[in-house]
């Protein structure tokens, strides 16, 4: 009796109750992002660099670097976390939203290339081409960037994701041709006659929308751009996630065949989550670009697509924010080491990913929640509460 | 219940019986798994608010003949047609069960990690569509329902208790109450008891009694005990097809079952 008069309740109100409803790491987050958003730009800013509190542009650009591999890490927790689909592919949408906002800024330095050419990239001439490829067209405009952001990664899961879900690929052998993709996109990328610069890939861009990369305010904008591309990414999720939507999602992971004889298609709902996740991650990498200055091949290594997944599952499989948490501090971790002891890196991180995977199942914010249960942070953190999060 | 007790095999009534006749329509439905026939020319007739239970020992073909309605499994020859002129050959699992046909596992499978309420949400009888779920908000109606079904499956204390923490009976319930809130004409219920204490056997073949007042319910089960409460018609499944049919007193007193089951 008392069920149906209990639990809508909570489900009710579009953004303030979806506000309300957020686990305490997710407004933590939130919290966090908002206050970065605002004292990063000014301490770099308004801070004269002879001053302790200054932060140097450098840092900016790095800080922004780890809240786009946060939006990524977001991206494939969704999927991943809440839907059992593991991609290890994610870093070929990542890349593809990079190319795209690539493509623009290249455009964008027109006349002022090292060869002087109004239209076409100085690569282009290096190699003798005569026009600008059909695929280059649109690109010096901004709207269109941003929509080719979010489409060329999101046609790519969506045909992808149409042949694998639909013939039912789960598990390992999904998780494989992911891998198989982002290969293949390695591949193709590297090629100077696809158009994109080859190997080199595309760089040495001067503006965005007018304003000077180089500049400590582009920076700060950049920073506060990703800062809010990834609190809404967080929101999207949540909302997904806290949905009936979300809680197919969850079923389908426990239990696909069940979910099937419920009557739902399986395979809709993995397209739709799928897709939506390319498209963040699109996102990701279209931020992630003007902020190091660089997009090439490599981004589609495989070997990037596995290590979002570390980041994921260091932070907390199946929470978002433990998703967000694990990118920033993995990548701290990794520009520490690689800078202090480069060789010993990719050992830190596979012992990483072995230790978390037997001792931390469920990450950081596995432990955490565990602490807070435990009362030995209950106090500090939430006294119980944290168990009740998204739906575990 | 109400048809005729007959003691001959279904394959010779089969030219009597039409498909538009009956609910559940199989006739000569043969399934093989690399050469081994699973179902041999099996024939079945349903009627609208039949209750039937199908015995047999292991391997008769029982689970595959629920996979072959389902969807699961496609039949290699034979025909599969419900309430007269639906072809089950054709469609997937999503559609079989949107036409009204539910199933419950033998192994318990509820969504552990969900709560008892959630679960039983997520049968509701709603569009199973992406978008409509994602918009999806309970109505006051439908939270009524969940709340009713809560009550027949004796789990209204658990609502918002995780599926995972249910004991083994209690699990079987919400199965079935999933079943309900799927609100099918047809019930596919495989080994409902496996498992139970005497007293929630009891209390499972009252529910599935009451159940079968509105609904067919195809009940798969080896405990002949749990089929004589049940009171209703048996099919007997051998070698994956029909080796008699009806009532349990008739069926146990046939020479041919005595033998299957004695191995003599």
């Amino acid at each position: 009796m008392s069920s149906a008069a209990h639990i809508p309740e909570l489900r009710t109100g579009p953004l303030s109750g979806l506000l309300l409803s957020l686990p305490l790491g997710g407004k933590i987050m939130l919290g966090l992002l908002a206050l970065a958003a605002l004292l990063v730009p000014l301490l770099n800013l308004a801070v004269p660099a002879d001053s302790f509190f200054h932060v140097p542009a450098y840092m900016v650009a790095l800080l922004g670097k780890y809240l786009c591999y946060a939006l990524l890490a977001l991206s494939v927790d969704l999927v991943w976390g809440f839907c059992g689909i593991l991609s290890l592919g994610h870093g070929a949408f990542f890349g593809l939203g990079g190319y795209a906002m690539g493509m623009y800024l290249m455009r964008q330095i027109g006349p002022r290339g090292v060869y002087g050419d109004p239209l076409l990239p100085d690569f282009m001439v290096f190699l003798n081409w005569q026009e600008l490829p059909w695929f280059w067209y649109g690109f010096d405009m901004f709207p269109f960037a941003m929509v080719m952001v979010l489409l060329a990664p999101g046609l790519l899961a969506f045909l992808f994701g149409w042949l694998a879900f639909r013939s039912r690929v789960t598990g390992v052998y999904l998780s494989i041709i992911t891998q198989a993709m982002t290969y293949a996109l390695m591949l193709a990328f590297f090629r100077n006659d696809m158009g994109f610069g080859g190997n080199n890939g595309l760089t040495d861009f001067k503006d965005l929308l007018g304003f000077d990369l180089q500049s400590d305010a582009t920076r700060s904008g950049l920073f506060v751009a990703s800062a809010v591309s990834l609190a809404l990414g967080y929101l999207i999720c949540a909302a997904i996630v806290r949905s009936k939507f979300g809680r197919v999602l969850e079923a389908i992971r426990d239990a696909e065949s069940r979910v099937r004889f419920l009557g739902y298609r399986v395979e809709y709902y993995k397209l739709f989550v799928f897709t939506l996740s390319a498209m963040m991650a699109g996102v990701a990498g279209a931020l992630y670009v003007p902020q190091v200055g660089i997009i090439n091949p490599a981004e589609f290594a495989p070997a990037n697509s596995i290590e979002i997944v570390i980041w994921v599952a260091v932070g907390g499989r199946g929470t978002l924010y433990g998703a967000a948490l694990g990118a920033i501090l993995v990548n701290y971790a990794k520009t520490y080491f690689t800078g202090a002891l480069p060789e010993i890196w990719l050992f830190m991180l596979g012992a990483l990913f072995v230790s978390v995977t037997l001792f931390m199942p469920k990450g950081i914010v596995g432990v955490l929640r565990q602490a807070g249960r435990n009362g030995i942070l209950g106090a500090l953190y939430g006294r119980g509460r944290l168990g009740e999060e998204h739906g575990t | 219940m109400n048809s005729p007790a007959e003691n001959s095999p279904a394959d010779d009534r089969a030219h009597v019986l039409r498909a538009q006749d009956v609910m559940l329509y199989l006739s000569g439905v043969t399934v093989s798994f690399d050469g081994f026939k699973a179902l041999n020319n099996l024939s079945l007739y349903i009627r609208p608010g039949e209750m039937r239970a199908i015995i047999g020992p292991n391997g008769a073909g029982k689970t595959t003949m629920m996979d072959v309605i389902t969807g699961k499994t496609r039949a290699d020859e034979g025909d599969v047609y419900f309430n007269g002129d639906v072809d089950l050959s054709k469609l997937d699992e999503a559609a079989i069960a949107n036409l009204g046909i539910g199933r419950k596992f033998q192994k318990p499978t509820v969504f552990e990690n969900l709560t008892v309420f959630e679960n039983l949400e997520l049968a509701l009888k709603t569009d199973r569509g992406p978008f409509a779920t994602l918009l999806f908000r309970l109505s006051k109606a439908q939270a009524a329902r969940i709340d009713e079904v809560l009550q027949t499956i004796s789990l209204t204390e658990q609502y918002g208790m995780q599926a995972g923490a249910l004991s083994h009976g209690q699990k079987q319930w919400l199965e079935i109450g999933m079943l309900l809130m799927q609100d099918p004409e047809l019930l596919l219920v495989d080994e409902p008891v496996a498992g139970m204490t005497d007293a929630e056997t009891d209390q499972t073949a009252d529910l599935l009694r009451t159940i079968a007042r509105e609904r067919s319910v195809i009940v798969v089960e080896h405990d002949m005990e749990f089929v004589r409460r049940l009171d209703t018609m048996v099919t007997v499944l051998h070698e994956g097809s029909v080796l008699a049919e009806g009532s349990l007193a008739r069926v146990q007193a046939d020479e041919r079952v005595i033998e299957v089951y004695l191995g003599r």
